[in-house]
């Protein structure tokens, strides 16, 4: 603090504790719905504490899904297990080819070398968005269509990752290559036993950014699922937010919406230090 | 920068970057190059034939009114997001920096929301402001506003905006905060040793500094808008009413899916791609020059 104005500082607590209630409220408000049970919920306005029926609600909601508004889809717990897997092996699967391709350019001179890289780079460019309908139609075609692999191996080309890596790679001293060399290591060696324990800070930081991407997908897998069995939690609570309406159990989409965002959440809060450090670092 | 050292190797170098290139060609560099073909040719009317018509279907895009209409609520849209989003942004980063006392509880609890989908942020905001159920449509209703935006294209647009904005601020709020602790203290020390009060060391010193991280978070908001709050659109709005809040990814979506517009879709998103690659430029080009501060 430079000096002291005992005012300032007391309006700095007011408005950064005000940022944080307007910032939760909406979310308070999802968990109060989905502690009330259905008739509570039919017209405005609805309580704004808690309500008793809480435990049933997130039972039917995990187990048996949504019911009549659920447009058909599955319980949460399968499609929460279809966001994990999803977001993991997008995660997972990033990191890796995205370290191996940036080891390979930055420790290797071959040729083609700079082509590779600018390839990777313009991956950046394109999100899945601007290119669906074409992109669509090379997964269908590729039969990929209601998959596993269809949800997440369109979406695992990462150029900021490779960036990541590249970037730390390029401050990791010559001097530790040269003496591994010298103690005999080959390229696999040196990469598994030195370059790799170095990275476990990005690698960590890049997992939290890459699986809170791959469980908040929503265009690609509400593109290439049909099939209930492989809908994510994201993509079907706009399905059922969609139909609500007509069947009105907002109790339960609600529910639905809490459990949704609860996993990510959880990951970033308990991850927070190296998330907001891999977040910084990654984009600068 | 290059490294001095590296290692020989033939094969090996291939193998690594191989899984890599190989997704980036299949799921990337194909589809792009197939909306590039598609965009100059005009399907036949059953199917097959089809017909290479130079770049009729961008004259056609640009000529028709609801494209117009689409970019002209993605402009209105973005800026509203993006300026919004910035500006409490770096208010609340500019009082958490201030405060000692419990200012790593204050960063947790505001940097959450990043880990929310844009499409659940838009659940929680149109379940708030939904006309039958939602409590902030109710006190406005109560105070005689007439809020219903099932049927308000303009309440609609705000509701999009307030919901993109909410999923922004965190990821702003990150690299404000971020960018305001790497201000050297001595600075802001000398200024106001020289009797500069804070409002004045902020606009003089603390601003200015901050304006590579400004222009950074400038950037990505816009393509944050443009491009990654779909999710918002769909779940809330599906674009409408009467198309008020259908901003360039949804008609691409809308026009290509629903629509089976395959020449205009793809010429959709050329036009796309080529605003995402001059935003890209735009930003890298800062980045290089940053380096050399």
């Amino acid at each position: 603090m430079i000096e002291n104005r005992p005012w300032l500082t007391f309006l700095s607590h007011a408005i950064v504790l005000l940022g944080i209630v307007v910032v939760a409220f909406p979310v308070y408000i999802t968990f109060v719905a989905s502690t009330h049970d259905q008739v509570t919920l039919l017209q405005a306005p609805i309580p704004m504490l808690p309500g008793d029926h809480m435990v049933e609600n997130y039972r039917q909601v995990l187990f048996e899904g949504v019911g009549a508004a659920s447009a058909g889809a599955p319980p949460v717990l399968l499609m929460m297990f279809n966001s994990l897997i999803m977001a993991v092996v997008i995660a997972v699967g990033k990191i890796a080819i995205s370290i191996i391709a940036a080891y390979a350019i930055v420790y290797f001179r071959f040729p083609l070398r700079m082509t590779f890289f600018w390839m990777i780079f313009i991956t950046l460019m394109l999100p899945v968005e601007v290119r669906i309908l074409p992109t669509y139609e090379v997964v269908a075609n590729l039969g990929m269509l209601n998959s596993y692999a269809g949800l997440t191996i369109p979406l695992i080309a990462s150029a900021t990752a490779t960036f990541l890596f590249r970037q730390f790679f390029l401050t990791v001293p010559d001097e530790l290559t040269e003496a591994a060399r010298i103690d005999g290591a080959g390229p696999l060696r040196f990469f598994w036993d030195v370059l790799l324990p170095l990275s476990r800070t990005s690698i960590a930081a890049l997992f939290v950014i890459q699986f809170i991407y791959g469980w908040n997908q929503y265009l690609w897998p509400l593109l290439i699922t049909t099939d209930e069995s492989y809908y994510t939690v994201v993509m079907a609570i706009s399905r059922m937010m969609n139909v609500v309406d007509a069947a009105a159990s907002w109790n339960l989409v609600m529910t639905c919406t809490l459990l949704a965002m609860i996993p990510p959440v959880i990951v970033v809060v308990l991850m927070q230090h190296w998330f907001v450090k891999g977040l910084v670092e990654t984009e600068k | 920068m290059e490294k001095r050292v590296v290692f020989k190797g033939k094969l090996l170098p291939y193998l690594l970057v191989a899984p890599q290139i190989a997704v980036t060609l299949i799921f990337f560099i194909w589809p792009a190059a197939q909306a590039l073909k598609q965009s100059v040719f005009i399907e036949g009317a059953f199917g097959g034939n089809a017909q290479f018509v130079w770049l009729d279907n961008f004259i056609e895009l640009f000529s028709d009114p609801g494209y117009l209409h689409s970019a002209r609520v993605t402009v209105v849209f973005s800026a509203a997001v993006t300026f919004f989003g910035l500006a409490i942004a770096l208010l609340l980063a500019v009082m958490a920096d201030r405060v000692i006392r419990g200012a790593t509880v204050y960063k947790t609890l505001l940097i959450w929301p990043y880990a929310v989908a844009p499409a659940v942020a838009g659940v929680l905001w149109g379940f708030l402001f939904n006309p039958t159920v939602g409590n902030l449509a109710y006190i406005l209703n109560k105070l005689g506003y007439d809020w219903n935006y099932f049927v308000n294209g303009g309440q609609a647009l705000v509701l999009v905006i307030i919901a993109a904005c909410w999923s922004q601020i965190s990821y702003n709020f990150i690299f404000f905060l971020a960018g305001l602790q790497s201000i050297p203290r001595s600075l802001i020390e000398a200024a106001a040793i020289d009797g500069a009060g804070p409002g004045r060391r902020f606009w003089t010193i603390v601003f200015p500094l901050l304006s590579p991280t400004t222009f950074f978070l400038l950037v990505v908001n816009v393509v944050h808008a443009f491009f990654q709050t779909f999710g918002i659109i769909h779940a809330v709005t599906q674009g409408g009413p009467a198309n008020a809040t259908e901003i360039l990814v949804f008609k691409v979506y809308n026009d290509g899916f629903r629509g089976l517009d395959l020449g205009g879709s793809a010429a959709q998103s050329v036009v796309l791609m080529i605003i995402v690659i001059a935003l890209t430029v735009l930003q890298f080009r800062f980045i290089e020059r940053r380096v050399h501060y």
